[in-house]
């Protein structure tokens, strides 16, 4: 159980960020009113030149791809069959599903007219990539929550509803699947549109790859965070048999992602900007390096690994990455074709902070009420097997 | 027939009436803009000793209807690309994905719609020229049919050829635009797109995107047969353990939490 000497440490961090976002609540609302009165004009910096930003930048890009975590953990428990991950499955699936809230929470301040988000139901155009991200949005969101509904079915002693969705897992876990691969990668292919306007460093043909595949490492990385930051706020232990693994796996998927995006920018030249060091380049080195290359470089080696401090080191950075990538490609590499620098106002930031205050409060909740991590058991004989 | 505007830079005069004719064919609140926005849908722009007038080019395989989720913007038979405010959620992207940045946002309503230039398409389907070409007096904006305006460019360049850039702009940006242009100075340097490729870019998603039927039905069939492995060998396993004694059985590997 708990010991006493991580509790009272929680406690005071629980109060200090719940004082924080309490203090966030009033400009926030303040920021929505005005979102809804005046228009975008009045709370961002948006403009004629520069139409989408922070809040698709981050809340879209990043949002939904670090909450891919979700499908590639209930993929390798249910599809794979390696159960022995199952213990942090609910907290994935519960932080994808929060995600996707998020998302959709943030769509409502960007969109013009967000009660109208509906229409995509009924005016189909299959030609458009927001089309199919509109539709994955919806149908994710459904699976997570089928996903998750027995967490909270059970909770409320409703079971028969729960072993239905027991017996249709396999089903609902390969949708999940699918949607995500589709939904993660289409948020690349939103890009494919603006050859004459998205920096060489960051076009390619291959972004919706590229997006996917540095969704699931740095979705990883989001699980190895949750399960520190948990740690920390609950006072439980780091799961290392379950974490060095999957370090593994993000090591993996990082360093195929790395290696494709160096030949893409090998091809078409773009790296005379990273030699040069121009803004794009700076640009793109802090990106490689958070994202890519310290990752990759510390969780390949195996002490490091198996060590939490390292471990948690080599995820944040590439979530940091994740995020520098994300931000690079929908603003970054914009900028120079719209002839504009783009910085997100204060109420913009505003809005994204509070909406992630609001997701870890729910998180916090849904711990305190909700069976999300497993009891704590005496320590199991350690897993011979690899992957 | 697909109709067509030609703008000829070097006859322009810059006198500003085709941006005035358009504000009030079209209804649009305050006087002509600086720059083209939503309330200001043409605009004339002085450079290099000639004119050069903004507005959309209606092209041929429009980028900003391909990537619009709700199909609000659509091109019509007769060549101008509209656009139904009806439809419209805001999300922007066809103001992120046009090559030519022509869609504008009313960024200070509550309600917003895009504003961009819909070619007088009232007008068009009665068989009328734009109201801008209606009211220029120097032939620098005609109207017709495109390839009527095609070939009245391509004329004009060979009649007077030390006068002109040898190139129709618009010929083939991206994939052909129903707006034309003709200058006596490079395009860029009248504040035109360069680097656009001759392919629609709507293409380039709609390589990914009608791959995804396929896709799908691939990748889940991969993952049920995956499943169908893993979940077989675990059975088998299972019952090999079982045949052998109770004590083999590695419970940590298909217990359940219940
Ligand atoms: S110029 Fe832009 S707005 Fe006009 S039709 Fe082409 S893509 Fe659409
Ligand atoms: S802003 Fe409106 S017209 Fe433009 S793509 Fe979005 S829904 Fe379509
Ligand atoms: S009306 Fe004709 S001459 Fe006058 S600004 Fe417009 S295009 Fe130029």
């Amino acid at each position: 159980m708990n010991s006493t000497a991580t509790l009272p440490a929680g406690r005071f961090r629980l109060g200090f960020w719940t004082t924080v976002f309490a203090l966030l609540t009033i400009p926030f609302l303040a920021i929505t009113f005005l979102r809804f009165s005046k228009g975008l004009g009045a709370v961002t910096n948006l403009s004629d030149k520069f139409p989408w930003g922070l809040w698709i930048g981050f809340d879209l890009l990043c949002g939904v791809g670090l909450a891919a975590g979700a499908f590639t953990l209930t993929a390798v428990v249910h599809l794979f069959n390696l159960k022995r991950f199952e213990p942090i499955v609910r907290p994935t699936i519960l932080t994808g599903f929060l995600g996707y809230i998020f998302v959709i929470l943030a769509l409502m301040f960007d969109l013009g007219q967000p009660w109208r988000i509906w229409h995509t139901i009924i005016y189909w155009n299959p030609h458009s990539v927001m089309f199919e991200v509109g539709w994955c949005v919806m149908l994710y969101t459904t699976v997570l929550s089928l996903e998750f509904a027995p967490v909270v079915l059970e909770r409320f002693g409703f079971h028969a509803p729960v072993r239905m969705i027991h017996r249709l897992i396999t089903p609902l876990v390969i949708a999940g699947v699918i949607l995500s691969t589709l939904h993660q990668s289409s948020l690349g292919t939103l890009y494919l549109i603006v050859p004459s306007k998205l920096h060489p460093l960051w076009y390619s043909q291959l972004l919706p790859l590229f997006f996917y595949i540095s969704a699931i490492g740095a979705g990883i990385g989001m699980v190895i965070l949750e399960s520190y930051m948990s740690k920390r706020a609950f006072g439980r232990h780091l799961e290392m048999d379950l974490l060095e693994p999957l370090a593994r796996a993000m090591v993996v998927a990082l360093g195929i992602y790395g290696l494709m995006r160096i030949q893409v920018i090998v091809r078409n030249g773009s790296y005379a900007d990273v030699l040069n060091l121009t803004y794009e380049g700076k640009m793109f080195l802090l990106e490689f390096v958070l994202g890519v290359l310290l990752p990759v470089g510390l969780l390949a080696f195996r002490k490091l690994r198996t060590s939490p401090t390292w471990l948690v080191v080599g995820a944040f950075s590439a979530v940091l990455g994740f995020v520098v990538n994300r931000l690079n490609v929908s603003v970054t590499g914009m900028e120079r074709a719209s002839g504009i620098r783009y910085v997100p106002s204060v109420m913009e930031v505003i809005v994204s902070v509070t909406l992630i205050g609001i997701g870890m409060a729910a998180f916090a909740l849904a711990v305190r009420y909700l069976k999300i991590f497993p009891e704590e058991k005496p320590a199991e004989e350690p897993e011979p097997e690899g992957s | 027939m697909t109709v067509g505007i030609l703008f000829d830079m070097t006859k322009c005069i810059g006198c500003g009436a085709c941006a005035d004719a358009c504000k009030e064919q079209n209804k649009l609140p305050g006087p002509v803009e600086e720059v083209t926005t939503a309330y200001t849908w043409t605009t004339v722009e002085a450079r290099e000793g000639q004119y050069v007038r903004h507005l959309c080019m209606h092209c041929l395989v429009p980028t900003c209807a391909s990537v619009c989720p709700v199909a609000a913007l659509h091109k019509t038979p007769e060549g101008p690309v509209v656009y139904d405010a009806d439809k419209c959620m805001g999300c922007r992207y066809c103001m992120m994905a046009c090559p030519f940045d022509v869609p504008k946002y009313q960024w200070d309503r509550a309600i917003p719609i895009i504003g961009k230039c819909i070619m007088c398409t009232s007008r068009v389907k009665q068989g009328e020229a734009t109201a801008c070409a209606t009211a220029c007096p120097a032939e620098a904006t005609v109207f017709g049919s495109r390839a009527d305006m095609l070939k009245e460019a391509k004329e004009r360049i060979r009649k007077e050829p030390d006068k002109y850039i040898d190139h129709v702009y618009g010929l083939k940006e991206a994939g052909g635009t129903g707006v034309l242009m003709i200058s006596g100075v490079p395009f860029e340097k009248m504040g035109l797109k360069a680097k656009l490729t001759d392919e629609p870019p709507a293409m380039r998603t709609w390589q990914v995107l009608s791959n995804i039927p396929d896709f799908v039905a691939v990748w889940g069939v991969f993952l049920y047969g995956v499943h169908w492995i893993t979940a077989r060998r675990d059975t088998v396993a299972h019952h090999e353990a079982a045949r052998k004694g109770p004590d083999t059985i590695d419970t940590t590997h298909t217990g359940r939490p219940s």
